[in-house]
């Protein structure tokens, strides 16, 4: 019987990756390696002003000086940076912004991968950030969002155009020495979303990016920052695929959110990079700094992921609660599958007064996939009565995968009440040969049950998505039980 | 109906059911009483098609259709249900979901489309009323958390929402108080109708004061050794399995 569970199991979790398609795009792509020449070369491409050049020079010369962590429970194949492409874009095209002048090609490809570049009426809820390898190539509902003073454009574009906001905001987070993939992206990033919501306005629709690797040997470098002045609210939401290939690929990104006075920001991930094949050749390393700062007195950030995709997953979005009865959330669904890799999880740091935290994880482990949850709750001298509540549970299918917890705490303020609640479950057989016996297949039987499990966190998805979400999770467990 | 025709099935190499014979026709109710360990269980598990049991020998036949041949979840989409003696608990899974799943599944199997999301729900609330189960057990998990009471009349519930051509119960009535007896035996019986059968499994007799079976079958070390009409349950309720099993050790002898 243990034999045809494995069976059940292999069938569910070995389903193919629906978005390894590669799109045959003219690109314009310096040659492959680091130097500080090749960022130079980056800044140069975008005509940056001096200041961001000697942002990214500084950046460039202190990830000189520093090495990769050893610490995460991962088995990380070396990367040698040299051989890496570290900017990529689509051809020129004469007339940025207009949709006619996109790439058919490029258009073709967000079409396939559902992400409407138009603005179409059936989906005006939704404005889309559509970035491809090292560029954003179109911004929809930029227009309406102005209206309200709400500014939604790429990374680039705001250099240009905000330059003091970019200026004022980037780095307050994650400061250009905050870690070896962030210093990394802070010498070399390409481009990314900005968002600015201004006092008082709360933004009517759900703002998104989608990244997309399409070239070879390219790695992803982008930077998103986005501001909830106070008194707003913004819901954020950022997809992620690529082709499948045999090597791997580097995605070192940076989020950073502040939010000031009694603002709001959910910020939502649907990560799904190509995770490498079922025998862990390729997939993508996403590496990935997000944090976000709640500044003003009783701010709120909410972190929502869902991962499934990626060889690799490394990554903890974080709070920093600083104004007085601020809020941070963390609710994460991470799925590890074949040789699928994610030491993930988050931390929340409690600085001001009645501060609140909440952590709800659920891993998901099948094949021989590895997943960890590392987390940090901490509360300093000042933050009374600061609140925690953390819970990690991890689902197991199947004998050959693990499933790791590695909280941590640091408590300074003895007025702080601090939870943690771990639980480890397998899925049964039993639980399966019921769902059978009332008429449910083995498949959609796994399904509903990790729906299940995951369904606190999947609910905390913008609607359109959760749907999404849940197919995903299914598709990407299929095949694993057996 | 169903037809049982000399079967043998071992569990990890120990023999449990030593060739037993079964004819049901459709409207009949047979119980299957025995002592523990006789192998009723065994031949629940069987019929529901749960793998760790071998068939060594014998032949199952479903409306016509070779039973042993059929993957679990065809069978039940066949019509066969089986009320677990244990209910499995699914945490996360709401009942909602669950039955609205399962119930899709077998109209899909009859070529019919899906309920709407109204029409389901009315469904739900006409089959709660009907086996007195309490509403908030719907929003809840399936089986997490259940009382041993409910998750019975949850097994006759989920029958109720199925309706299915042959329900096997397999000691349904363990841990009932008289109430929660009552409800599940008058859920049988409202559900009983000129085309569908009942296997009723017990231990004891007192289901069989609600449930009035048209044949009982003693099993006893993997074979059904006496078979007769309701009248048999009250005499083993009397006498005790012992004197089924003196019964036989004196036949062996003489």
């Amino acid at each position: 019987m243990e034999k045809d569970q494995d069976k059940i199991l292999s069938d569910v979790t070995t389903g193919e990756y629906k978005y390894g398609f590669y799109s045959d795009i003219e690109m314009d792509r310096i040659p492959k390696g680091l130097s500080e020449e090749v960022v130079r070369i980056i800044s140069a491409k975008k005509n940056e002003p001096q200041w961001l050049l000697d942002f990214r020079l500084k950046s460039y010369r202190h990830w000189l000086t520093m090495k990769m962590p050893t610490w995460p429970n991962l088995k990380i194949a070396p990367i040698n940076y040299q051989e890496i492409i570290f900017y990529a874009a689509p051809k020129e095209r004469k007339n940025p912004g207009s949709i006619d002048d996109i790439d058919p090609e490029l258009k073709r490809t967000f079409d396939k991968l559902g992400i409407p570049l138009q603005e179409q009426k059936h989906l005006a809820g939704v404005a889309v950030d559509a970035v491809i390898d090292s560029v954003s190539v179109k911004t929809t509902f930029k227009e309406t969002l102005a209206e309200m003073g709400i500014i939604f454009c790429s990374f680039s574009d705001a250099v240009k155009e905000y330059p003091d906001l970019v200026k004022r905001y980037m780095g307050s987070v994650v400061p250009y020495t905050d870690n070896f993939f962030a210093t990394l992206n802070s010498a070399v990033f390409s481009d990314g979303s900005f968002c600015y919501i201004p006092k008082g306005v709360r933004c009517p629709m759900e703002l998104s990016t989608y990244f997309r690797i399409n070239s070879a040997n390219t790695g992803q470098f982008e930077r998103t920052l986005l501001i909830a002045d106070e008194e707003s609210y913004v819901s954020y939401l950022e997809g992620c695929t690529a082709p499948s290939r045999d090597e791997n690929q580097l995605h070192a990104a940076i989020v950073e959110i502040v939010a000031e006075k009694n603002a709001e920001v959910k910020y939502s991930t649907v990560q799904n990079w190509y995770p490498g094949d079922k025998e862990g050749r390729g997939g993508v390393f996403n590496f990935v700094t997000k944090r976000g700062m709640c500044k003003g007195e009783s701010s709120k950030i909410s972190w929502t992921q869902i991962e499934t995709g990626s060889a690799i997953t490394w990554k903890y979005p974080s709070c920093i609660l600083r104004g007085d009865n601020s809020t941070g959330e963390f609710y994460s669904v991470a799925v590890t599958n074949n040789y699928q890799q994610a030491d993930t999880g988050t931390k929340m740091t409690h600085i001001g007064k009645n501060t609140k935290s909440t952590i709800v994880s659920k891993g998901i482990s099948a094949g021989h996939g590895q997943n960890s949850y590392r987390g940090l709750v901490k509360v300093l001298k000042n933050a009374s009565n600061a609140r925690n509540y953390s819970q990690c549970d991890s689902l197991l299918l199947g004998d050959k995968c693990g499933a790791h917890t590695f909280p941590y705490l640091e408590v300074d303020n003895s007025t702080a009440i601090v939870e943690h609640e771990a639980t480890t479950s397998k899925i049964g057989e039993d639980q399966i040969f019921y769902c059978n016996q009332r008429g449910i297949s083995t498949e959609d039987a796994i399904g509903l049950i990790v729906n299940g499990y995951a369904r606190e966190v999947i609910n905390k998805l913008p609607m359109e998505f959760a749907v999404e979400a849940q197919k995903l999770l299914q598709i990407s467990l299929e095949g694993s039980v057996g | 109906m169903l037809i049982i025709n000399n079967l043998k099935a071992s569990i990890g190499g120990k023999s449990i059911l030593k060739g037993i014979s079964l004819n049901v026709k459709p409207g009949e109710i047979h119980a299957i009483m025995g002592p523990n360990g006789s192998g009723k269980s065994t031949l629940a598990a069987v019929l529901a098609g749960r793998e760790f049991v071998e068939i060594t020998e014998g032949t199952v036949t479903y409306l016509g259709k070779n039973l042993l041949e059929m993957a679990p979840e065809d069978r039940a989409k066949e019509g066969i249900f089986l009320g677990f003696q244990y209910p499995i608990e699914i945490p996360g899974v709401s009942m909602v979901n669950f039955m609205k799943t399962a119930v899709n599944e077998h109209r899909k199997h009859k070529g019919l489309d899906p309920l709407s999301a109204s029409d389901f729900l009315k469904l739900m609330r006409d089959k709660k009323e009907l086996v007195e189960i309490d509403s908030k057990l719907a929003n809840r998990s399936v089986n997490e958390g259940f009382s041993g009471g409910e998750k019975k009349k949850n097994e006759i519930f989920q029958m109720a929402m199925l309706e299915p051509k042959l329900a096997i119960l397999d000691e349904t009535d363990s841990g009932l108080d008289i109430d929660a007896l009552r409800i599940v035996a008058n859920g049988v019986n409202k559900l009983k109708r000129p085309d569908n059968s009942f296997i009723v499994i017990t231990h004891y007799q007192r289901l069989l004061d609600y449930i009035v079976p048209d044949v009982v079958h003693v099993l006893y070390d993997g074979r059904i050794v006496k078979t007769a009409g309701k009248e048999l349950a009250l005499e083993l309720e009397e006498k005790g399995y012992d004197w089924i099993k003196k019964e036989i050790e004196n036949n062996v002898v003489s």
